[in-house]
């Protein structure tokens, strides 16, 4: 097995709030692994630190066997860019942007010619069920419309990860559904590993395994009792 | 899953929608209830004999070949009204899972035994029965979807009740405690 992220016994506080106390956690090549645990116990913390958005106050972060908490500010940019993808639960379309350019935007990002960009950024439309709205603005999309969206955009660019951050947390049943079968329809193809950070059951229950983040550590759990 | 289903009730509403032969009830039967356990033929027609001494059928021996499949069994007045009460009468609601979860949590704590890692062991059989109906619901028809979906719920319930079991056990256990 291989692994694509990993966090070792990473701390964090956010100021005088300890927010992840020696949390560690390995997340293998294409595997699809959900995140769960109460309100407030540390899971964005732990995606943010395992994404390289936040650098942790002691501990390590690996990626594809490279230490990320030590890289610089400018290179750990261009890891989030071009290896990773993103999906977070609000307010994540540039509302300037028509639908299909801010699914084009990653593309644009890594240097994707804009004519490229866009024909590719529309191929997703139909899977997504949107065929005929990439000339809207976000602003015109329902919740569950503009959720899609976000995920196309987090998946255009082939990432080797995907951070999903309550991604579904808006959404009806029904809806929410639509996107984790999109998601893990995706992934699977694409072999993308996904984190996906949640506390609903029936979302986590589309991941091959789940961990729990209790008081800013990660309870093991997974293998040993399946 | 637990699921406590009607066999004699259910060949019988099979039944109130055209007379028909022993084979054609287990298939129906099996296509839209068994979900992967088959109802045994033998079972079928010891129940449809029942059905028959009870007057809730009749046997009209129709058809060529030899054999139960030469019966065809038909409906009586009395198994349809059985059929009409069955399906306007309301399931007991009856939590009782959750029961015997909360008296493994309770005694655990009485007797001193850690009940969080109970509760994070059953969290974890829960989730991945919830995985193996979700991978049902991805590969299956709108039949498959809607009895894993009702699955689902249900063990999504249990599993609510286990955060907030979770997050009061330092309060229950000076409850039983005391
Ligand atoms: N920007 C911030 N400034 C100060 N404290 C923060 C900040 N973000 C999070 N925290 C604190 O850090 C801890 C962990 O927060 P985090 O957002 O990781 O929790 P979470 O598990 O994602 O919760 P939720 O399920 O509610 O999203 C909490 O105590 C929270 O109050
Ligand atoms: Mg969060």
């Amino acid at each position: 097995m291989t692994i694509a992220v990993e966090a070792r016994e990473v701390v964090f506080s956010f100021g005088t709030t300890p927010a992840l106390r020696e949390a560690s956690i390995a997340v293998e090549q294409g595997e699809i692994l959900a995140i769960m645990g109460p309100s407030g116990s540390g899971k964005s913390t732990l995606l943010h630190c395992l994404a390289g958005i936040l650098v942790p106050d002691a501990g390590e972060v690996w990626f594809d066997g490279e230490r990320v908490d030590t890289m610089r500010e400018a290179r750990r940019s261009v890891l989030r860019r071009e290896r990773f993808g993103f999906v977070f639960q609000f307010g994540q379309l540039v509302p300037e942007l028509t639908v299909v350019e801010n699914v084009a935007l990653p593309l644009l990002l890594a240097g994707v010619r804009r004519a490229e960009a866009l024909r590719r950024a529309s191929g997703w439309f139909a899977r997504l069920g949107l065929e005929g709205m990439q000339q809207r603005r976000s602003g015109e999309l329902s919740g569950g419309q503009a959720q899609r969206v976000a995920l196309a955009r987090g998946l255009v660019a082939e990432p080797r990860v995907l951070f999903a951050d309550e991604p579904t947390g808006a959404l009806d049943s029904l809806t929410g559904e639509q996107v984790m079968d999109l998601m893990v329809g995706t992934a699977r193809e694409q072999g993308t590993t996904v984190v996906l950070v949640t506390h609903e059951p029936r979302v986590a229950a589309y991941a091959d395994r789940e961990v729990i983040v209790r008081d800013g550590q990660v309870i093991a759990h997974d293998r040993i009792a399946s | 899953m637990v699921v406590r289903m009607s066999v004699p009730l259910t060949l019988l509403g099979l039944l109130d929608r055209e007379p028909s032969h022993g084979y054609d009830l287990k298939r129906a039967y099996d296509t839209y209830f068994g979900r992967g356990k088959q109802l045994p033929f033998g079972q079928v027609y010891s129940t449809l004999s029942r059905l028959a001494r009870d007057g809730k059928v009749m046997i009209s021996e129709v058809g060529p070949g030899v054999g139960p499949d030469r019966k065809q069994y038909v409906i009586t007045d009395v198994g349809a009204t059985d059929v009409d009460q069955w399906l306007t009468q309301p399931v007991e609601p009856e939590p009782h899972l959750q029961s015997v979860l909360f008296t493994k949590v309770a005694l655990a704590l009485m007797l001193d035994r850690p009940a969080e890692e109970y509760l994070d062991t059953q969290r974890r059989a829960h989730l991945r029965r919830m995985r193996e109906l979700t991978e049902i619901k991805r590969a299956g028809g709108l039949v498959d979807v809607m009895l894993a979906d009702h699955g689902l719920y249900h063990l999504e319930a249990d599993l609510r009740w286990i955060e907030a079991t979770s997050a009061r056990l330092d309060a229950l256990r000076k409850v039983v405690r005391p």
